[in-house]
């Protein structure tokens, strides 16, 4: 299908592909959030009357601003990079993947551009209540384009709804619903959302604390925790409840993604979660080496958490990969045989029919047909290369995992002091407070190469691999823009940082 | 209700919502004309300002209506989209990077510690502007005079140029394109802060913005005039409906035209309403010229994205491969996903409608000096 496959230019392309999107997912987080606690902000003022909380809503607006203008600039790389370094999947799958993209335009992004405008200018040009109402779009409108693009995120994680036209050589929807309401879109969107807002209330948390350590715009501080705490808390409960979710899919839909997460090499009944391990990053499908140097297991979690029935069997990774008879597994190996054949297949009814030779033509499809659920194993050469990286999925995820743990117990804390009035003295809390804005960051963009680098080396779950994916390109083209987005979006970033502090280290205008 | 149509029509429905959608971009594309203009029309700070916070209240809708136009290329006719955007790689990552340093510009340029200082972050604006705009000029223009690229028989696509789209300015029909569309913002530009500004007390910048409307009016005549003639002279690429055969045809443009007389009529009107903004800008000293203007530039872009798609017309031609050309039948999505999607398409009077909502309500009162300074200042930029 694809003769000459250059596998540098899929690497410069995987590179730019997760250096956009990390880069990305720095602010979006804050976006999804800081929106909400905005609006909650805006709606005690408007509730309320009183012009502190309007200037608190204000200074909290100037900060979700400068974040959201460089979320903006480094979104709109991503939309366009599916065309430009993955030419070949924005065929293969645009029938299905371009809707969700158009329709967050439609639904979401001019939500955000129009009322955004109003939020911030709107102050003295419009009434109280629909500015409040503006705030509260914006809101809306930008967890709704969450919702659409990890519609499509969903959907290549667990491509749904669909079906294979070998006339056209791509992949056609079949059932809009199917795609939108598959159970990895409404995963992803809660699983992400959520961990926003809890990053959002990091933030506000953070930088509050700050003005409590240095005994500046006290009231306001406590005012934002009091706020950011409630909404931290019920996010992180979320969070781990929508983990839980995200797992179970991965199971269920990912075997392969579960395994590496949890270095599952022989999957077994009764399979442990590794609370605690150093991977042995030497280990390979079939050897025999240990897979973990050092491990603190609990038995059996695993089963519970994967299948919701304990002791249940979960499939590792070498079961995937050669095959299990006895769980009824098909291996990695058999399927590259058949993918192979459905290729063949493929090609021989394209000759066939150019050729005008139809009743060939109806034999091969009807061959084609038989294997066809194969058709992206033909494209892999060897069944090491359905695993994905074991070492950084694992870390990733237990990094994630152990960050989002500890949140809900840190968000209890503020929230305790916040109640009981006694936030001022509660000193030890507040670097605290603002290690866990760093550490929900990482867990944030951990939890994304988890959910990326876990799925490798597919673009499309069992249907297109990234070799497949990419654009017919020379490597050094790309390999130059990549290069050009990070620098530029470091220089960005760093202007962002330092225009942010410099904001924080002004603080809130005071209301005498 | 949707399920009922033919491929065709629906295929024809979704080249029209994404002509509109394109025009509506050139139309907003006054935010980029503004910021070519920071410079040559404010003279002072406060000037400078003006027109800042002016086009910057609407710069985010300008950029989602290009973001929205990529989206429904990719999800109406995703041959086009994988074909262009893979192909005429450099042309595509150049005009992103001029969006990419405009989304910080505006909110970055006055705030403290923003590492570059505010002239780096006018630079930028001023190269979306200028830049940004003439190269999707030449990207349209080549879809008059074709591009080099093959298809192969699973309609993947090869770029048979190394330039890989940089190509393309190197016709002066797609140049010409391009520079016609910047000086057309800038009268755009021109013509909206005239109608958004309080010039109070400030006849000269108000007569500086008057006079930058004639003279990128001026400007833009040969580049238009260029284009036409090219337009109504040049060879283009039909299609057979029937097999889907692609062939020259002797002025097809020009056929188009006169096959299509509706087509010919709003290219008319178009241009007879950018020409009457002028008019009533220069000659009347009337305020309100950008809505004939901005009217008759989305008119323009409509006979121009229906020149380019209807009347059996190959839209993003081929030079190296005539039948690799793609047209709004052979580049489209399903059947199934364009009637998804034109279900989806019902909500867009509703989001137009909250749109002007919100531009009424927002530039009702024209904006003022003293919401940027002084005592009463407001949130700005």
């Amino acid at each position: 299908m694809l003769e000459q496959i250059d596998l540098s230019t899929v690497n410069w392309a995987r590179a730019q592909f997760a250096l956009t999107a990390m880069y990305h997912w720095l602010f979006v987080p804050l976006t999804l959030g800081l929106t909400f606690l905005c609006a909650f902000f805006e709606t005690i003022y408007v509730k309320t009357g009183k012009e502190e909380w309007k200037e608190l809503t204000k200074f909290w607006m100037k900060l979700f601003g400068i974040n959201f203008a460089i979320g903006v600039a480094t979104g709109i790389i991503l939309e366009f990079e599916f065309g430009t370094n993955w030419a070949n999947y924005s065929w293969m799958v645009g029938d299905i993947f371009g809707a969700p993209l158009a329709i967050e335009g439609i639904v979401a992004f001019f939500l955000e551009a129009t009322f955004f405008a109003v939020m911030f200018f709107g102050w003295n040009r419009v009434s109280k209540g629909f500015h409040l109402l503006s705030t509260w779009m914006v809101a809306i409108g930008s967890n709704l384009s969450a919702l659409w693009i990890l519609v499509a995120n969903g959907w290549m994680q667990f491509p749904t709804g669909m079906a294979f036209n070998p006339d056209t050589a791509r992949f056609e929807m079949k059932n809009f619903f199917e795609v939108v309401l598959s159970p990895y879109a409404i995963s992803k969107f809660t699983h992400a959302t959520t961990s926003g807002f809890a990053l959002s209330s990091f933030f506000v948390i953070a930088v509050a604390s700050y003005y409590l350590a240095r005994q500046r715009h006290v009231l306001m501080a406590k005012r934002s925790i009091a706020v950011a705490s409630v909404f931290g808390l019920v996010a992180s409960l979320m969070l781990a409840f929508t983990g839980d979710e995200a797992a179970y899919v991965d199971a269920q839909h990912q075997p392969m993604k579960l395994a590496a997460m949890e270095g599952l090499w022989d999957g077994s009944y009764n399979a442990p979660v590794v609370a605690f391990g150093i991977v042995n990053g030497m280990k390979e499908p079939g050897d025999f080496q240990d897979p973990f140097v050092v491990e603190f297991k609990v038995p059996g979690l695993l089963s519970l958490l994967a299948n919701r029935q304990s002791g249940s069997f979960v499939p590792g990774i070498n079961d995937l990969v050669f095959g299990n008879k006895e769980q009824g597994i098909m291996g990695v190996t058999e399927m590259i045989e058949r993918g192979k054949l459905a290729v063949k297949y493929l090609d021989e009814y394209k000759k066939a029919k150019k050729q005008g030779d139809m009743s060939a033509a109806s034999s091969a499809l009807a061959q084609f047909n038989k294997y066809k659920d194969f058709l992206g194993y033909g494209h892999l050469n060897t069944p090491k290369e359905a695993v994905p990286p074991v070492s950084i999925t694992f870390y990733s995820f237990h990094i994630m995992a152990a960050v989002g743990t500890a949140m809900i117990a840190i968000f209890i804390l503020f929230l305790f002091h916040s109640i009981r009035g006694t936030l001022e003295r509660a000193t030890w809390l507040y670097p605290i407070g603002i290690i866990f804005f760093v550490l929900a960051f990482m867990a944030g963009e951990a939890g994304w190469v988890v959910a990326e680098v876990g799925r490798q080396p597919w673009a499309i779950q069992g249907l297109l691999p990234v070799s497949v994916a990419r654009t017919d390109i020379a490597p050094v083209n790309v390999k130059l823009t990549f290069f050009m987005f990070l620098v530029t979006f470091t220089l960005l970033l760093i202007a962002e940082i330092r225009i942010m502090l410099k904001q924080i280290q002004l603080g809130p205008k005071e209301v005498k | 209700m949707f399920g009922n149509l033919d491929l065709e029509t629906l295929q024809k429905l979704w080249w029209l919502l994404a002509s509109v959608v394109g025009s509506l971009f050139l139309f907003l594309t006054f935010v980029q004309g503004g910021q070519t203009l920071i410079w040559q029309l404010g003279k002072t700070e406060r000037e400078k300002s003006l027109i800042i916070n002016s086009i910057g209240r609407k710069w985010e809708l300008t950029f989602t209506t290009l973001v929205l136009f990529g989206g429904a290329l990719f999800a109406a006719f995703p041959k086009f989209y994988a074909t262009s955007f893979g192909g005429a790689y450099w042309v595509w990552i150049a005009i992103l990077f001029t969006f990419i340093v405009q989304a910080v510009s505006f909110e970055y340029r006055k705030k403290p510690g923003n590492l570059f200082g505010p002239l780096v972050y006018e630079a930028f604006l001023f190269i979306n502007g200028a830049v940004g705009i003439l190269l999707i000029g030449t990207a349209v223009g080549t879809f008059f005079t074709g591009s080099n690229f093959v298809l192969n028989e699973y309609n993947l696509v090869s770029w048979t140029n190394p330039l890989r789209g940089l190509e393309a300015a190197n016709n002066i029909f797609n140049i010409s394109l391009g520079l016609f569309l910047v000086f057309n913002a800038r009268v755009l530009g021109a013509l909206y802060l005239l109608n958004n500004i309080d010039f109070t007390g400030m006849d000269n910048f108000k007569k500086r913005t008057r006079n930058a409307v004639l003279a990128n009016f001026i400007a833009a005549l040969p580049f238009l005039l260029v284009v036409l003639i090219g337009l109504l002279t040049m060879d283009g690429y039909g299609v057979d409906p029937a097999t889907g055969t692609i062939f020259i045809v002797p002025f097809k443009y020009l056929k188009n035209l006169i096959e299509m007389p509706m087509v010919l009529v709003i290219l008319l009107a178009g241009l007879g309403l950018v020409i009457f903004s002028v008019y009533i800008a220069w000659f009347q000293n009337k305020d309100h010229g950008i809505w004939f203007g901005g009217l008759g530039t989305v008119l323009v872009g409509l006979a121009v994205f229906f020149t380019a798609g209807y009347n059996n017309t190959a839209f993003y031609p081929s030079k190296a491969d005539i039948q690799s050309s793609l047209t709004i039948f052979n580049a489209s999505s399903s059947h199934y996903t364009l009637t998804a999607m034109t279900y989806v398409a019902l909500i867009i009077p509703v989001v137009l409608a909250y749109i002007a909502y919100v531009w009424k309500q927002m530039d009702s009162k024209k904006l003022r000096a003293e919401e940027l300074e002084g005592p009463e200042a407001q949130e700005n930029y």
